[in-house]
């Protein structure tokens, strides 16, 4: 069975056998960049695609099925679109905070990569805060759109820059206080170690109704964090702003776009690692046999499979419900989501000393 | 029109331009929204953009020939916009429409009636956020005009009723479409009640928005389901039956709240009504012509007529000023959504920008009937 | 909800247009023609009475004299100028027509490059009356 990490490894040690230690390091560096980036893009490319697809069948109706086989080359040819239209600065605008917005979302979203292990050994910067880590990131990642929309002189962006910005903010509580209630269960903030603890089945079944709680929790927070709807009040188009990214056009506006969808594969990859087990198969407590089995299945298929399926499930939030109106978001963050997940917080520690789960 | 300055602040108060190009439906009309913060004080809508000055070419043609004209004004009615002119004809004249047309005519207003509302929520849940209903309705909607085309031979703008009757008789498909279709809608109902009306954010969206009272909505000429959901009982279809509505059994779908979601709820009675209605007579055409007899050239008797029908929008009234010459002196139309539209800047004081889109949605302003 | 359809592909109503083109009903209002049967012959006496009954002037009939077989002059169609630009499709004319001569054809695909292009004459050249149609 071929597995990446026999790649790495050999990788590894085919270049330090000819050549000096810090070269190596470069030339992995040089390695793992390229493939982020390319991986950026192809996600980027798969997701849109997904989304529209996704979206035409649930609304009875064909999504792209003309360019190149059965669609698939819809969103290559809108890349291309969108690269070669021109890239317009309003006049009035702030041209570095201007262009600097996108890049640091973009930017933000290439760091979240680092601690994600996409299966055993693959995997960036094993990090010894990897969750705290990511959650602080992601933070960043807020005052990218606050500059969009202040950026582009604009009214309107600002008023939907504000709102995405107070949005943002108060569901990274909730986010982080669902994160935690694993952390406790583990007792470790790596990434690999919550992997590693799942060996022996994944903690969604393994701690039973405080994850199952925080897991709800998790989703709803994390759609919030990302501005996908029914949350996506930043760039709803019926009302009456466009949102923060308005002013944005050609290849600005491709890398805002892109960042989002990135963004959704990031939450969604922390939160399959963190409740599905990452890469790890489907195991049930000591059914050697079983695990066997599913042993057969490479991780990285396992980690693609959850994570899509994460994505899926997001995506037909969207198609769904309407859109909550601000102030009722707000309210349903502090009034609602917050206290739960201290509540969930408390019953998980509980859980977790008198070790009531499934060990 | 005098365009006065409109400026980005007034005593610090922010004023923006809903444009005429929405990206929600309704059509092309221009709001000035001044607002403080997210509530909005107040709302000036300035129209004019479709105006098309109907009444005035009307005034220069006979009285078989304006009636295509209405379809065009509020396009989501407009079989039963005809309706209303070609009473107004008739009751200048004194014709005695056959009892088959008037069956005619009456079921092909309940199905206008369903493709309006239809049309109705699926933009209104669209402008509220769900995008998926929006194509759910159309669904609907084409199976509609597919039974409008095989009889009338035109899906959107019919021009079917003329003086007198109809034009053609019906397809001989017609019936059994129907009842296919009634079938087939009772259970998509229920969809959409599943989908969107039982749904927690939609009712948060839609109760306590826009509230009227009933004394207001009747000071400012509000008709239709605006009222009815104040509870005011309005349905000329009842109070002043034309055609034989009077023969039928139906209710009047009534709320007292007066908010979003009352309206809703109106309209969403008013397509079960439609559809209990339709059941009724869809069995019993009678036979006979589905034309009366009249001149080649119609002239109406020195005179002022006016009739009255009820839209899906409200109140649509034909008033007709005759000389006794080929065409008329003078013909207005008392269009439903103008009355609607004016206490929009009544009930949107004090809430939020965002409410403003789920209010204009209930109040299913379709702007070329605004301006014609 | 959403996901039943999602999983349900035989819901799908779409019409690939191009390629799959669906039948229109025959009394689909596309354009106004004028019959002609085998013998390149039409209906049309030039009454005018579709051109009085337009609503917005679309038709417009060019009539001649013709010498009849027993010597008498008689009015005829010459040429039946319809523009299609300015048509709202409401039949008033079909229904206008006392010897049937006009009918709906169930064309919807009108755009053309060249406006000219719109307005039609249309009885065939070197058709003429059908016998016995007064």
């Amino acid at each position: 069975m071929i597995s990446l990490e026999h790649i790495s490894q050999s990788i590894h040690e085919a270049l330090s056998a000819s050549l000096n230690s810090t070269l190596v390091l470069l030339i992995e560096m040089a390695i793992a960049g390229v493939l982020v980036i390319s991986l950026f893009a192809v996600l980027g490319l798969v997701l849109v695609f997904m989304e529209r697809k996704v979206s035409a069948y649930m609304q009875i109706r064909l999504g792209p099925n003309r360019v190149g086989y059965k669609g698939f080359a819809q969103t290559a040819a809108d890349t291309l679109k969108l690269l070669i239209k021109e890239g317009l600065t309003p006049d009035g605008a702030d041209k570095f905070l201007f262009n600097l917005a996108p890049l640091l979302v973009i930017v933000v979203a290439m760091l979240i990569m680092a601690p994600i292990a996409f299966t055993k050994g693959f995997q960036l910067w094993d990090i010894n805060i990897g969750v705290l880590y990511v959650s602080a990131v992601s933070s960043v990642g807020v005052i990218g759109i606050l500059m969009a929309g202040w950026a582009s002189n604009n009214k309107y962006s600002l008023l939907g820059a504000m709102r995405s910005g107070a949005q943002i903010v108060s569901y990274e509580l909730s986010a982080g206080l669902s994160v935690i209630t694993i952390v406790i269960l583990v007792g470790s903030l790596g990434i690999n170690d919550i992997i590693e603890s799942q060996r022996n089945g994944w903690w969604i079944f393994k701690g039973h109704v405080p994850v199952l709680i925080s897991f709800v929790i998790f989703v709803i927070a994390v759609t919030a964090e990302t501005n996908r709807a029914p949350f996506d009040l930043a760039e709803a188009e019926s009302e009456l702003t466009a949102g923060f990214h308005t002013e944005y056009s050609g290849m600005r506006f491709a890398l805002f776009f892109l960042a989002e969808y990135v963004n959704i594969f990031i939450v969604c990859a922390i939160g399959a690692t963190l409740f599905f087990g990452g890469w790890m198969p489907f195991h049930i407590g000591s059914w050697e046999a079983f695990n066997h089995v599913m042993d057969f299945i490479p991780g990285i298929v396992w980690f693609f499979g959850k994570v899509f399926a994460l994505i899926f499930l997001i995506m037909w939030f969207r198609w769904t419900f309407p859109r909550l109106r601000v102030d009722q978001l707000l309210n349903l963050e502090w009034k609602y989501l917050l206290p739960i997940a201290m509540f969930n917080l408390l019953l998980t520690t509980v859980m977790a000393i008198t070790g009531f789960y499934f060990k | 029109m005098q365009y006065e300055e409109v400026a980005t602040t007034q005593d610090g108060n922010l004023v923006i331009n809903v444009g005429p190009q929405h990206p929600a439906t309704h059509g092309v009309m221009h709001l000035v929204i001044t607002m403080n913060g997210e509530t909005i004080l107040n709302v000036e809508p300035h129209l004019g953009y479709i105006h098309r000055s109907i009444e005035k070419m009307c005034e220069s043609l006979s009285y078989r020939q304006f009636i295509y004209s209405t379809s065009r004004m509020d396009y989501l009615s407009s079989h039963i916009n005809n309706h209303g002119c070609a009473l107004a004809v008739e009751k200048g004249l004194q014709i005695e429409v056959p009892e088959r047309a008037k069956v005619i005519r009456i079921l092909m207003d309940e199905l206008t009636r369903i493709a309006s509302h239809v049309l109705w929520w699926g933009a209104m849940a669209m402008d509220v956020g769900a995008l998926t209903p929006f194509f759910h309705a159309f669904r609907e909607r084409e199976l509609i005009n597919d039974i409008m085309e095989e009889t009338c031979g035109a899906r959107l703008t019919m021009n079917y009723m003329v003086p007198g009757g109809v034009m053609t008789d019906l397809h001989p498909n017609f019936v059994k479409k129907v009842k296919d279709f009634v079938a087939f809608f009772r259970t998509k109902i229920d969809e959409y009640d599943t989908l969107v009306t039982y749904n927690v954010i939609f009712q948060g969206r839609m109760k306590g928005v826009g509230v009227i009272s009933a004394e207001d909505a009747v000071s400012f000429g509000c008709t239709g389901p605006v009222l009815r959901a104040c509870g005011v009982k309005s349905d000329i279809r009842k109070l002043a039956p034309y055609d034989g509505y009077a023969q039928l059994n139906f209710e009047e779908p009534l709320e007292t709240a007066g908010d979003s979601y009352a309206r809703y709820l109106v309209r969403m009675r008013e397509l079960r009504e439609s559809l209990s209605i339709i059941d009724q007579l869809i069995d019993n055409i009678p036979e006979g012509e589905f034309q009366a007899k009249t001149k080649a050239v119609l002239k109406l008797p020195k005179g002022e007529f006016y009739s009255r029908v009820e839209t899906a929008r409200g109140e649509f009234g034909v008033y007709i000023i005759s000389e006794g010459g080929l065409t008329p002196y003078r013909i207005h139309f008392r269009s439903p959504g103008f009355a609607n539209l004016s206490c929009l800047n009544h009930i949107a004081k004090g809430q939020k920008i965002g409410d403003l889109v789920a209010m204009m949605g209930t109040l299913d302003l379709v702007i070329p009937d605004i301006d014609r | 909800m959403t996901g039943y359809y999602f999983f349900n592909h035989k819901e799908i109503i779409t019409q690939q247009y191009p390629d799959v083109k669906q039948e229109l009903p025959e009394r689909f209002r596309g354009e106004v023609v004028m019959t002609h049967d085998e013998k390149n012959e039409h209906r049309c006496t030039g009454c005018t009475a579709c051109e009085l009954a337009c609503p917005n002037a679309t038709i417009k009939i060019v009539t001649k004299q013709e010498l009849q077989p027993d010597g008498k002059k008689k009015k005829a169609l010459d040429t039946f100028v319809y523009h299609l630009e300015l048509c709202t499709m409401c039949n008033l004319c079909i229904v206008a027509c006392p010897t049937d001569a006009i009918k709906m054809a169930q064309t919807f695909e009108h755009s053309v490059f060249d406006r000219n292009q719109l307005t039609k004459k249309l009885n065939a050249p070197g058709s003429k009356l059908m016998e016995g149609v007064e």
